[in-house]
């Protein structure tokens, strides 16, 4: 081992949740602030997001990803905030213990407190199980977006987008970019997963049609991709659709291997870790922040968990570990999961007072009910609608009736 | 090596640059004698060798008596034995035979004596109790099992490619992208024409796997015909690995060796293969019903592996025939070795098939004897999990920061690996080609995260200063 560094708190990815906590910290008064980052540049996703649409509740402005990385970064650094890029933390060495890879060796950390800010990546491919030929020319978002931003290079001239969520617009536009045309985009759901307005502008955008209720079924090419097939869910009827690209979007899972290798309690909604309104994990000292909680939600909402977990932390910090609540807030249907997953000891709210949720179903003007024990404790009719593919937020004044001793809180609609 | 004219002359020509092929080369090179190695390909290892459950099989369940088992058990030590002087990743996990029904559990028995007939003396049966303690995630239901202390997981990219390596630097010619296409057999010397020309060699020994039974046409044989049986396999994420600490073998039944679960040397589990008869020998795709097939076996063989994430899927096709053993023979005649349907257990007897071939040429008068002097073996990189990687090695990363350089984040492979086998004696063509010498790219993100910069990194190294930044 190279060295041994001790900072009082350790955030491991700088990306916005990272950064943001980074900076709250400093600005709470806690002295030694380390921020690890696996990648040469630290600002996370955003990075290579080159479009508008970042730092609208937490910066107050509407910037292009990578302007919004940069400002973040700039404004750790600036409350003092050590940033050590090319790290990649790799396992624990003890409880609040972790060793990363740099080029100038393998370091380890003792820190006081850790915040996890991995966030979350899509599901490629594989993990969708999708058969056929395995050809070049598939692509995640994630990917076909360092391609086309970072190494310009040619992506195809037609593409199928699996997936209509926010990110899946995104790719649309790197598309664009790129001078690929979109053959289709295909969505399992019957209703696309965004707000009217943004399907609205997007279907100026997209070019081609929109397939609802559909699937892809198998991938075609030996070489290169020739076509893929897809299945309508509803009809079961299956036809051939010719691309040279195919784009996976959205279906995001949390990079959660840190979390799971610390034996960490997990969420089995989404699989991040399990976490209370603190953002503090099963491991004493342990917190988390970020699309590694919601897999995902915007870039703004997880720099505002790093703002809240910083507060969480620095209670900590001082007065050490406090019990762990036992109100689980469950997630009935049509919900896969709720974030937080558990009520704080501190009776606090969670980041914005919000509770974020993940549906199946869409329905507009949701009436949302939380029941403890049989009885109903909370009921909310939002203006907002409920969507598949998109984070659901609801106030956290739903479950503030909660009984501390009262057993589960299960989340649903009417 | 001699020239006539633009013509290439050899002593032996070997068709086939798969496992076998390579080991064969390895091999032969060692000889006093010139050697070339023709595969059609872009690369070694890039056909059915890539593509298999690269367990190192004891051979305790072969047809005893047959040469598949002869191959296998001698394969089994001469690899076992090779492995460690060159860097092969290897772990010795053993296997676990289970037994699902009252008739298997009847069968354990006859596998344990089938097994003592193949020289495999370890084999033991245990009851229930002791099959969930070995494994404790297995689904319920398990009667019984029978241990295979020997069955060992290895790296079956770096085995073919440790051949080819050792081969080349004996001055083994290499002849990649080159397909034979006719067969010409003269009185001293044999012509095969390729998209590449023609070479000529005195020997020529058939190791073309799924082709091999076209080749042996050209040689005007007709010995057997090959039929390739797709097996698909499932890749599940690296965290689902304390699973399976050992392998988790299937009762064999008349349809071959069964589904199981494996670990796998890179740290994942793995599941499968299928068994399926096509006709087209290039149809490595995977399909609906294989997954089906393969998500029902693992709800009753391992019902908590199917909560992780798949990270890969993929098929290999194995070269079977209508014979139940390998199809090996020499015709002095036409100066030719045939290496036909090898089929389930080719990676486990390459090296035991290399030995063979020898003992071929010897009895047919060829016996040019060892070269005096033999280059040292090549050390191949550590891509396995069972000893430290170069990302945790404070040795390698202080003379090289590359080393400490992570670029592909899942598997943990740095700028370090990449860069050398960009450089090694038998480079990567393709990013599948740097996946199977380095791990990068074949991770859970799938290149998410990656993917342009190891692209990138193909195209040529970083300007200094750009690498050094950061
Ligand atoms: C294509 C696309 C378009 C988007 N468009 C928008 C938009 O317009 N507006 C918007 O608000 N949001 C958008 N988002 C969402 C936004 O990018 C995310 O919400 C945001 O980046 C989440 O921040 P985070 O800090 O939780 O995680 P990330 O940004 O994912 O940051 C995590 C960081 O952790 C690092 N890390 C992970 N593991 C390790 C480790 N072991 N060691 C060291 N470092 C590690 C990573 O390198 C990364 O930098 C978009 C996302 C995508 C993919
Ligand atoms: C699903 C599956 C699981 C398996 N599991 C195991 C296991 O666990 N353990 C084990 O020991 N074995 C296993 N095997 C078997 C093993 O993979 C094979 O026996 C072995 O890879 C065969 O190697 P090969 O060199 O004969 O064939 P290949 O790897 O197919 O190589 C033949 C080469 O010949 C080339 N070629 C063909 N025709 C021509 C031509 N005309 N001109 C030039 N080149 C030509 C091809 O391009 C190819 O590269 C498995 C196989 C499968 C399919």
């Amino acid at each position: 081992m190279a060295e041994t560094l001790r900072p009082d708190v350790l955030i491991v990815g700088g990306g916005p949740a990272g950064l943001t906590a980074a900076r709250s910290l400093r600005r709470l008064g806690v002295a030694g602030v380390l921020v690890l980052d696996r990648e040469e540049e630290a600002g996370g996703i955003p990075r290579h997001s080159d479009h508008l649409g970042y730092g609208i509740r937490d910066l107050r402005s509407v910037m292009k990803g990578p302007a919004y990385a940069r400002r973040l970064v700039d404004r750790a650094q600036q409350a003092g905030a050590e940033i050590i890029t090319s790290a990649t933390v790799t396992g624990w060495a003890g409880e609040r213990s972790l060793l990363a890879t740099t080029p100038s060796g393998r370091i380890r950390f003792d820190a006081g407190a850790v915040i996890l800010a991995t966030g979350a990546r899509e599901r490629p491919r594989a993990a969708r199980m999708v058969p056929g030929d395995r050809p070049l020319g598939v692509f995640t978002t994630g990917q076909l977006q360092q391609e086309v931003h970072l190494r310009h290079a040619e992506v195809g001239s037609r593409a199928v987008i699996v997936g209509s969520e926010l990110v899946s617009w995104s790719a649309v536009l790197t598309l664009r970019h790129a001078g690929c045309s979109v053959a289709l985009m295909t969505t399992e759901f019957e209703c696309p997963e965004v707000y009217a307005p943004v399907a609205f502008a997007g279907r100026a955008l997209l070019g081609g049609p929109l397939a609802r209720a559909t699937k892809v079924v198998r991938i075609i090419g030996r070489n290169r991709v020739e076509a893929v097939e897809i299945e309508h869910l509803v009809t079961g009827q299956r036809r051939m659709v010719a691309c040279d690209t195919v784009v996976f979007t959205g279906d995001w899972v949390p990079d959660h291997e840190l979390a799971r290798s610390a034996g960490i309690d997990l969420d089995p909604g989404h699989r991040g870790p399990l976490v209370d309104t603190d953002l503090a994990t099963s491991v004493g000292g342990v917190f988390a922040a970020g699309n590694l909680l919601h897999p995902v939600d915007t870039a703004d909402v997880a720099a505002l968990d790093g703002r809240h977990v910083a507060a969480s932390v620095v209670r900590w910090l001082g007065d050490g570990p406090a019990s762990r609540s036992a109100v689980r807030l469950v997630a009935g249907d049509p919900f896969d999961w709720v974030a937080p997953g558990l009520i704080g000891d501190h009776m606090v709210g969670p980041p914005r007072d919000r509770l974020l949720l993940w549906s199946h179903q869409a329905q507009s003007f949701p009436t949302v009910v939380a029941r403890q024990g049989g009885a109903i404790i909370g009921r909310r009719t939002l203006p907002w609608p409920v969507s598949p593919g998109r984070v659901f937020r609801v106030p956290w004044s739903l479950v503030r009736r909660a009984d501390p001793l009262g057993g589960d809180v299960t989340i649903g609609l009417n | 090596m001699t020239t006539f004219g633009e013509m290439l002359m050899y002593d032996v020509a070997i068709i086939g640059a798969g496992v076998v092929g390579c080991a064969v080369a390895r091999e032969l090179s060692g000889l006093r004698m010139s050697v070339a190695l023709i595969e059609a390909r872009g690369d070694i290892g890039d056909a059915t060798s890539k593509a298999n459950t690269a367990i190192l099989h004891t051979g305790f369940d072969c047809v005893p008596g047959s040469l598949e088992s002869a191959m296998v058990a001698r394969g089994y030590r001469l690899l076992g034995d090779y492995a460690p002087t060159v860097g092969i990743p290897i772990e010795g996990t053993g296997a676990l035979l289970v037994a699902w029904s009252k008739e298997e559990l009847d069968t354990l028995p006859k596998l344990a004596l089938k097994a003592l007939e193949n020289g495999y003396d370890a084999c033991e049966i245990i009851d229930s109790e002791a099959v969930y303690r070995a494994v404790p995630d297995l689904g319920s239901g398990a009667l019984g099992g029978l241990t295979v202390p020997g069955e060992s997981i290895i790296c079956s990219w770096t085995t073919a490619l440790a051949y080819a390596t050792e081969a080349k630097a004996r001055g083994c010619t290499l002849l990649l992208a080159t397909a034979v296409t006719g067969v010409n057999v003269g009185d001293r010397v044999t012509t095969l024409e390729t998209t590449g020309g023609q070479v000529q060699a005195r020997w020529v020994v058939n190791a073309a796997g799924l082709g091999g039974d076209v080749i042996d046409r050209m040689f005007g044989f007709d010995r057997f015909t090959i039929v390739p049986r797709r097996g698909e396999l499932l890749v599940f994420d690296k965290l689902s690995r304390p699973k399976a600490p050992r392998i988790v073998l299937p009762v064999p039944s008349s349809k071959g060796k069964g589904v199981l679960i494996s670990p796998t040397i890179y740290g994942n589990v793995m599941l499968g293969p299928t068994s399926e008869n096509l006709t087209d020998r290039a149809d490595t795709s995977t399909t609906e019903e294989g997954f089906a097939f393969l998500l029902g076996k693992g709800r009753s063989l391992m019902p908590s592996l199917l909560e992780e994430d798949v990270t890969a899927a993929y098929a290999g096709l194995r070269a079977s025939t209508e014979h139940s053993d390998f199809v090996v023979a020499a015709s002095g005649e036409k100066r030719y070795i045939r290496l036909g349907g090898i089929r389930s257990t080719g990676l486990t007897a390459s090296m035991a098939l290399g030995e063979h071939v020898r003992t071929l040429l010897g009895e047919h008068g060829v016996t040019p004897g060892v070269r005096d002097v033999l280059p040292e073996p090549p050390r191949m990189p550590n891509i396995g999990e069972a000893f430290p990687r170069p990302y945790e090695r404070d040795d390698l990363i202080d003379a090289d920061p590359l080393y400490g350089t992570v670029t592909c984040f899942c598997e943990r492979v740095t700028e370090g690996e990449i860069r050398d086998a960009l450089q090694s004696a038998i480079p990567p063509r393709d990013p599948d080609g740097l996946r199977r010498r380095t791990r990068a790219l074949m991770g859970r993100c799938q290149g998410f995260f990656c993917g342009a910069q190891v692209a990138a990194l193909m195209e040529g190294p970083r300007a200094p200063a750009e690498a050094a930044h950061g």
